[in-house]
């Protein structure tokens, strides 16, 4: 129920049985690789990083292999099969694959290359569909498009940029002096942006027309086939044919290949965990026939993997305490109901040395606070259904992701309690079908009352809840002060503030002001005011006096500390008012609920107005369902982040990362 | 019909309108950061889509502001109530904080969303500390919602 206790365990083995005590290592998967300094000075380490990188590229063209597979022959796959998580595999399976490796290397290989030559061939495609495309203004020439002439006459074939005309053209060659008179000028067509043109001139004045054609902006077309451009479009298309029919050919050569996905899966695994084993491998110090490890262990584990190793291996293995300096990796264990909610502290941080737990006390407040968001008797049996098929239905999910949707499990139960408590079901729904449909006068009361008409009374329970929230955060402080045997530091920054605070709220109870919020008289008998007042006094002066108490310091200066202390009760004031949030985001899903029934009613009876509110129905409640889960989720989060954590946790523990098979497509069942 | 009507219906458009608008230029903001990081990572699209919502919640609470301003002065139950100019412009002035606010903090929280997600492209493991700098602005949002739903409630038609 915290954080697990770790202990080391260092080995020392002979580099002959390396291999296999390091397999085994990462197969029980259950030990943190990390030595001391003062350990492993002097020792020498082995240079990994190669073999390392050799072995994660083969994992990684291997994965390659796959996403190219995925692409050609896409394996069947739903939405939902992303939950499956990783399947079991037989050791027996693996080996059988791993024996094969070369085999399957050689389909690895070989996708690639396939998949290189269909990249190769779409290239081609492109290209020749563009070249196709800049033919298309010459398609009337006849002539090849790269004639030079003929004995006496040279030929220009190219574009003139948009504005030129032939005229225009031809009257610059006339004015030439001498002028150039002795020249065809064949337009091949225009276009919005050129003029395609074929000109002919004599051989000796080739050089002199060039020139004007080059000012008129002549220009050479990029392709230039030495044939005429409809022969070069046809060859292009038959060319585009053929590379067509290539793809194809190539594509059914992959989709052949896809019957050893499965293998290529387990192959690519193999290769990472023997990464993974190098990577450690990296880590060990070595002498010319001996290793050693030396790691973190889970306590509970440290024996039963001593036994292990000694039995079957001739290493010498020994278990010790930590030191007392030493940070130890942080495991959390948990009951299986609060187990759920560990992410919530993952994402916050890990309890640093010293600090405890605190999974079990916020998971019960996070299914509390959770359900009085959302606050719908409907929308949490809808999640807490949908939850529970997936979790029966995909045993082998990921655990983390198990663990989420456990939580929202959890989370939809106390939706489920609270709705029924608040009285909504789907918002109004049954009322409105009654009325509407059945004319008939329906209601479901809750059980407690209905926050919408009633806002105040739901925003006073807010705030005590709030209050208890934050109290016993507050006391978790002092029971971490306890821990430290900080008693004076107990009295001065927990009972003090709990005395100011206890103290104020019995004064606040039977005022007018809290009477006219919330409609509750509080009488109390003389004594209890009494009690409040000194509670409330002692508790400031307290925290006056002693909130400096740490630096030593003039009396004047201690006692401004003491008062920018007790200034901290607005921040208490804060916090509280931050739980409106449980009555503001619980009205939300209700009222959005109204919204969509109403609307949803708003064609009345019949048969068009019964499809109507049925399409509305499930397409609003399912947006609101959404938008309010995240709501909740969100909010939950905050005010046990801020507001809870605020008061007593910090945080900032290192992740337990074991050395572990870290695959990515199967889970290989271990043999003992 | 009197002014009264009037000023009511104008309280309970000023609520959806301005938390409404708050709320779309935030997501908006968010939403071109997130598309962003998915451009690049599609795997995070989860993430980020919620990033992107959060600042979605204040046209969420406008609307329901406007909704309850409605059925207060009964134009949604067709027993239209009698409404005094005056009570009129309270429950215009009850509508005004989750409008204002709920246009500013949606605004803002969307500019906190798309640093968020910054975040997130960066470190997708510090999702709940990303989470959590959108909440805070979001904070205001609720109390200015708090205040206007207990106004408009109060409010005796």
């Amino acid at each position: 129920m915290a954080v697990v206790k770790m202990q080391r365990l260092n080995l020392c083995g002979l580099n002959s049985e390396r291999k296999e005590i390091l397999e085994k290592l990462q197969a029980y998967g259950m030990m943190e690789i990390n030595f001391r300094k003062k350990d492993e000075k002097g020792l020498k380490k082995m240079d990994t990083q190669s073999e390392k990188a050799k072995f994660e590229k083969e994992a990684a063209s291997a994965e390659n292999a796959i996403a190219i597979l995925d692409k050609y022959a896409p394996a069947k796959k739903s939405l939902l099969d992303s939950l499956a998580g990783k399947d079991l595999i037989k050791d027996s399976v693996f080996k059988e694959a791993v024996a094969k490796q070369d085999e399957f290397r050689g389909s690895v290989a070989r996708i690639i290359r396939l998949d290189k030559e269909i990249t190769e061939n779409r290239s081609r495609i492109a290209q020749l569909e563009n070249q196709i495309e800049s033919l298309v203004p010459w398609e009337a020439l006849d002539m090849p498009m790269d004639t030079a002439g003929t004995d006496s006459t040279k030929v220009f074939v190219g574009t003139f940029p948009g504005k030129v005309t032939a005229e225009e053209v031809l009257t610059a060659l006339k004015t030439q002096k001498p002028s150039l008179e002795a020249v065809d000028f064949e337009t091949v067509s225009t276009d919005k942006d050129a003029l395609y043109a074929a000109i002919i001139c004599l051989k000796e004045e080739a050089e002199r027309t060039e020139d004007v054609l080059r000012e008129k902006g002549f220009a050479k077309p990029s392709v230039c086939p030495a044939k005429t451009p409809t022969e070069k479009q046809e060859e292009a298309r038959a060319e585009i044919e053929s590379c067509k029919q290539k793809i194809e050919y190539l594509t059914q050569e992959i989709t052949d290949l896809a019957t050893s996905r499965q293998d290529i899966c387990l192959i690519s695994d193999y290769y990472r965990l023997r990464a993974g084993r190098y990577e450690a491998l990296g880590k060990l110090p070595q002498t010319k026939n001996t290793f050693a490890v030396s790691g973190y262990i889970p306590a509970s584990d440290s024996e039963k993997l001593k036994k292990e190793l000694e039995e079957r291996f001739t290493a010498d293995v020994e278990v010790e305490e930590l030191g007392a300096r030493e940070k130890q990796p942080v495991l959390l264990r948990n009951n299986k109901f609060s187990a759920s909610f560990e992410s919530v502290v993952q994402s916050f941080g890990l309890p640093k040395k010293g600090e405890f737990d605190p999974t079990m006390i916020m998971s019960v407040f996070y299914f509390i606070l959770f359900g009085l968001m959302l606050s719908d008797a409907a929308y949490g049996a809808l999640i807490s259904i949908a939850c529970g098929i997936i979790i029966l239905k995909f045993p082998r999910m990921d655990q983390g992701l198990r663990k989420s949707i456990q939580m929202f499990f959890w989370c939809g139960i106390s939706t489920l309690f609270w709705g029924i408590m608040f009285g909504g079901y789907f918002g109004d729904a049954v009322t409105v079908i009654a009325r509407v449909f059945l004319g008939k006068t329906v209601e479901i009361p809750a059980l407690w009352f209905v926050p919408l008409n009633e806002p105040m009374r739901m925003l006073i329970y807010s705030f005590v809840f709030g209050l208890i929230h934050l109290f016993v955060g507050f006391g978790l402080k002092g029971y971490m002060l306890l821990k430290k045997k900080d008693v004076v530091g107990f009295i001065c920054d927990v009972v003090a503030w709990f005395m100011f605070l206890i103290g104020l709220i019995l004064m606040l109870l039977p005022t007018e002001i809290f009477y006219s919020m919330s409609q509750m008289k509080f009488d109390f008998p003389a004594s209890v005011n009494m009690l409040a007042k000194v509670l409330t006094v002692a508790g400031a002066v307290i925290i006056l006096v002693m909130a400096g108490r740490r630096k030593k310091m003039k009396i004047p200066i201690r006692l401004a500390l003491g008062l920018y202390d007790l200034y901290g009760i607005t921040s208490w004031l804060s916090d509280i008012l931050s739980y409106s949030r449980l009555l503001a985001l619980g009205l939300a899903t209700g009222v959005i609920a109204q919204v969509i029934n109403q609307m949803g009613s708003m064609l009345g009876n019949g048969v068009l107005g019964i499809i109507f509110f049925i399409v509305v129905f499930i397409v609003g409640h399912i947006l609101n369902m959404a938008i309010n889960i995240l709501g909740a989720y969100v909010h939950t989060n905050r005010l046990q982040y801020v507001e809870f954590f605020g008061k007593f946790y910090d945080g900032g523990g290192k992740p337990f990362a074991p050395f572990k098979s870290e695959t990515k497509y199967v889970d290989i069942e271990e043999v003992h | 019909m009197s002014m009264g009507v009037f000023f009511a219906l104008a309280g309970a458009a000023a609520a959806v309108l301005l938390a409404g608008a708050g709320s779309s230029i935030g997501v908006g903001i968010a939403g071109q950061a997130a598309s962003g990081v998915v451009s690049q990572d599609p795997d995070k699209f989860a993430k980020v889509l919620i990033m992107e919502l959060l600042p979605g919640t204040q046209g969420i609470y406008g609307l329901l502001v406007g909704f309850i301003t409605l059925s207060q002065i009964g134009l949604l139950g067709g027993g239209l109530a009698d409404i005094s100019p005056v009570t009129g412009l309270m429950i215009l002035a009850a509508c005004l904080p989750i409008g204002v606010v709920g246009l500013i903090s949606g605004m803002h929280q969307g500019k906190t969303s798309a640093a968020a997600i910054g975040i997130i492209a960066k470190k997708p493991e510090q999702f709940g500390k990303a989470m959590l700098f959108p909440a805070m602005v979001e904070t205001y949002a609720i109390l200015a919602l708090l205040i206007s739903i207990l106004a408009v409630t109060a409010i005796q038609v």
